[in-house]
């Protein structure tokens, strides 16, 4: 059996355990398609966020577990964009903001002007020192006023920035260029050094990212939630009464109930299914190109590489913006899946290192693979808990059933999920760390 | 002006606050650092490592309570601590045996074995959350405070109390006394020479006839009471919980990198850097000003530099700034 056959035989064999999903409920099943479809759309969001780490890791060699916050930058782009703007926000507060962000990244530059202009010694510290604190006393003296002033209006249903009221295909690349920038930032300090670096960094900058979405209420409402963000495609309630949609469905043998939430859910699929391949296309022609054989030979030897005349550091910093924009985009494609940003919901086990996992098992340095990867551990994360469930009710059947170590058991089986993911990941890093579809 | 309720105020609020939690981080980041020095990684799984000795000394505590053993005034958890201790133990030279070890024999590079780790990680964190539940789990016992801010108060008829609670004290003495014996094991017994050498030189170690599969359980085994002792002291002191204690990780890290990965001292030195600026910075400094001001120069504001929910962001910025401009860490670490 050649290569190609037997990759192509593994995609089936996910497209089955989906589609079995939709259809029986045996086992772990559960036999219905909303189910089914839920799995696929997420599944296919991780895809994407896959296909993004892989640029990294898989092209470049950078070790970046910073994924949680590049993808809560998407989401925080999806409200920026699409929102319906405040009214007032802007003379309430806005502009205060704007201009205290301004004064903030100016100091910010001064600062670093000061030091590589000046000849070091101790009229360079006094200097950047003045310029550092009265830089951050000013921008808080025209901040604070401005952002009370911000939440004050109306904060049970507002008291946020709001949006442009735009389209919502355009907060994906949007999202996208948010992350970018993010990763810019990041990536002109830290790479260039260790490795192990670049991970430390990435991940407090994740969890700083996730602070500010939590804290910073006139941004993104902050853990009070942005609920009911547009949609690309009809509501369910409003197809429910299109006579058109109802006449289709009936025609089909729908229950227009049913119907509508397939409708929206197939054509999220569709949506998310045509930005992947495009993304696999992008990626897969990058890999094939002179930059992408650049890419891999700098990732084998830095040290030929750059004796080729290679800019190695600008090289990393361009992969890495690049991977992480593919982050930021599918991180506003999930948050306009949801309908909702919740900063209170993302966890770095659940959105950096799981999508790890997906890359090493799909098999780092191949497309495909991270694809493949992406939707499958999706679909075991997901049914880990049926699995572990069943696993626990078989092991604690000779168990009373009134003991206290079978009940217990049984309510932990939503931690196996963890345990296994771990597993996996320990289990293919040494027994086949080239993943299920290796690198060519 | 009144400068002494001020330095109560600071002292209280301040001083003890990060002296205690900066102990904690220490502790912390010797472990990382020893891993560091001697396997060459950084550790991801410290943290739950950390999480894994709390939560096995938390049972025994428990376990210990309803037997009706206690230490009286000091917390039962110092008795269970030798348990945790001797669990993490077994559970550190397990996951060495059978994940680390075969790639030690492969020579990987050190990001495999940092993956490798977040794997151990993720195993630990489940472990951990299946056992006890990703819960608030509270286990100190005994007597609260050594001084109660009411007590001083009456004591000295000054307005501002001072509160010394008896799990800061343990920790700062526990710290202490584990620190001078690491030096001293590291610098005087023939195990904690030979792994300094192995850290410094392998080659030259391994010529000289050290056994690295014994310097390495060594450390295994050293790291595990650290990571243990740290946790435990935290949980006295705050509360216990299973993510905490991962996002512990990142100030941790932060403490190791800037004293210098590989240096015990600089780790210490880096926990109380990391501490001292993480507590004033999200301090709201208006009471202390309030009394060192005269009247009319009081603030009307809370003074707080950052809110207390970007203690991350403080730990982080000292870990860029110290990147940028010192990547070996104030203390000469041995990463480039």
């Amino acid at each position: 059996m050649n290569a190609t056959v037997k990759h192509s035989l593994m995609f089936a064999f996910v497209g089955l355990l989906i589609i079995l999903d939709g259809t029986t409920s045996y086992g772990i099943f559960s036999g219905t398609w909303n189910s089914a479809l839920g799995i696929l759309n997420m599944g296919l969001v991780s895809a994407i966020m896959a296909l993004g780490v892989n640029l990294q890791w898989g092209f470049a060699g950078l070790f970046n577990i910073g994924i949680m916050g590049f993808t809560a930058l998407g989401g925080l782009a999806v409200v920026l964009v699409t929102s319906a703007p405040t009214p007032g926000a802007w003379s309430e507060g806005g502009i205060g903001i704007i201009m205290a962000l301004v004064l903030g990244a100016m100091t910010v530059v001064a600062a670093v002007m000061i030091t590589k202009k000046m000849p070091p010694g101790k009229q360079r510290m006094l200097i950047l020192g003045a310029v550092l604190i009265g830089g951050f006393f000013a921008y808080r003296a025209i901040f604070d006023p401005a952002v009370s002033g911000l939440e004050a209006i109306n904060p049970a249903l507002l008291g946020s920035l709001g949006g442009l009221g735009l389209p919502v295909l355009l907060a994906w690349p949007a999202g996208g260029l948010l992350a970018a920038g993010a990763a810019w930032l990041i990536g002109k300090t830290a790479l260039g050094l260790r490795s192990d670096y670049l991970a430390i960094a990435t991940l407090g900058i994740a969890e700083i990212i996730i602070a500010v979405m939590k804290n910073e209420d006139w941004l993104s409402r902050g853990v009070k939630n942005v609920v009911g963000l547009p949609r690309p495609m009809r509501k369910e309630i409003v197809l429910q009464e299109d006579p058109g949609f109802l006449e289709t469905a009936a025609s089909l043998g729908l229950d227009p109930v049913l119907a509508s939430t397939l409708y929206v859910k197939i054509t999220y699929s569709l949506l998310f299914t045509a930005v992947l391949l495009a993304l696999l296309w992008m990626s897969q022609m990058g890999l094939k190109s002179p930059w992408g054989r650049m890419m891999r030979a700098i990732r084998d030897n830095e040290v030929a590489a750059e004796a080729m005349g290679k800019d190695v550091t600008r090289r990393h910093l361009q992969i890495f913006v690049l991977g992480s924009a593919i982050c930021g985009i599918a991180g506003a494609m999930m948050t306009t899946l949801d309908g909702q940003l919740t900063p209170g919901t993302y966890n770095p086990l659940r959105f950096t290192f799981l999508i790890w996992v997906m890359v090493v098992v799909g098999g780092s340095g191949n497309n495909f693979g991270a694809v493949l990867g992406g939707i499958l551990i999706w679909f075991f994360w997901i049914k880990v808990e049926p699995m572990g469930a069943g696993l626990m009710n078989f092991v604690t059947s000779g168990l009373a059933d009134d003991s206290a170590l079978k009940s217990h058991l049984l309510d932990s089986t939503a931690h196996m999920r963890l345990f296994t993911m771990g597993l996996i990941l320990l289990l293919v890093l040494r027994f086949s760390p080239r993943g299920l579809i290796p690198e060519k | 002006m009144d400068l002494l309720n001020a330095i109560v105020a600071l002292t209280n609020y301040v001083m003890i606050p990060a002296i205690a939690y900066g102990s904690q981080l220490a502790l912390g980041a010797l472990g990382v650092t020893l891993i560091y020095g001697v396997l060459r990684f950084s550790n991801f799984a410290h943290g739950d490592s950390m999480a894994f000795g709390t939560m096995v000394t938390i049972l025994v505590t428990w376990w210990m309570q309803s037997m009706g053993i206690n230490l009286g005034p000091l917390p039962t958890a110092l008795l269970a601590l030798p348990f945790g201790i001797l669990a993490t133990m077994g559970l550190l030279l397990f996951t060495d045996r059978v994940v680390y070890k075969f790639y030690r024999e492969q020579k990987a590079k050190p990001v495999i074995f940092v993956m490798v780790s977040l794997g151990v990680m993720f195993m630990m964190n489940g472990l951990v959350r299946f056992i006890i539940g990703p819960g608030d789990q509270r286990f100190s016992d005994g007597e609260r405070f050594i001084i109660s801010a009411r007590d001083f108060k009456a004591m000295t008829g000054l307005r501002e109390g001072l509160a010394f609670k008896t799990s800061q004290s343990i920790t700062v003495i526990t710290a202490v006394v584990v620190v001078i014996a690491l030096f001293w094991f590291l610098n005087r017994t023939r195990t904690g020479k030979s792994m300094r050498a192995y850290s410094d030189n392998e080659d030259l170690a391994l010529l000289s006839g050290i056994n690295p599969e014994r310097v390495v359980m060594y450390t295994w085994m050293i790291v595990a009471g650290l990571a243990t002792i740290a946790g435990v002291l935290y949980g006295l002191d705050k509360s216990f919980k299973p993510f905490t204690y991962f996002q512990l990780l990142l100030p941790i890290f932060a403490s190791a990198i800037v004293g210098g990965l590989g240096n015990p001292l600089g780790a210490i030195a880096g926990g109380f850097i990391i501490a001292f600026s993480e507590v004033s910075i999200t301090y709201a400094w208006k009471k202390v000003l309030g009394y060192m001001m005269p009247e009319n120069l009081q603030p009307d504001s809370l003074v707080q530099l950052l809110s207390t929910d970007y203690k991350f962001a403080v730990s982080f910025g000292i870990l860029l700034i110290v990147l940028l401009f010192k990547p070996t860490g104030l203390f000469k670490g041995q990463s480039v």
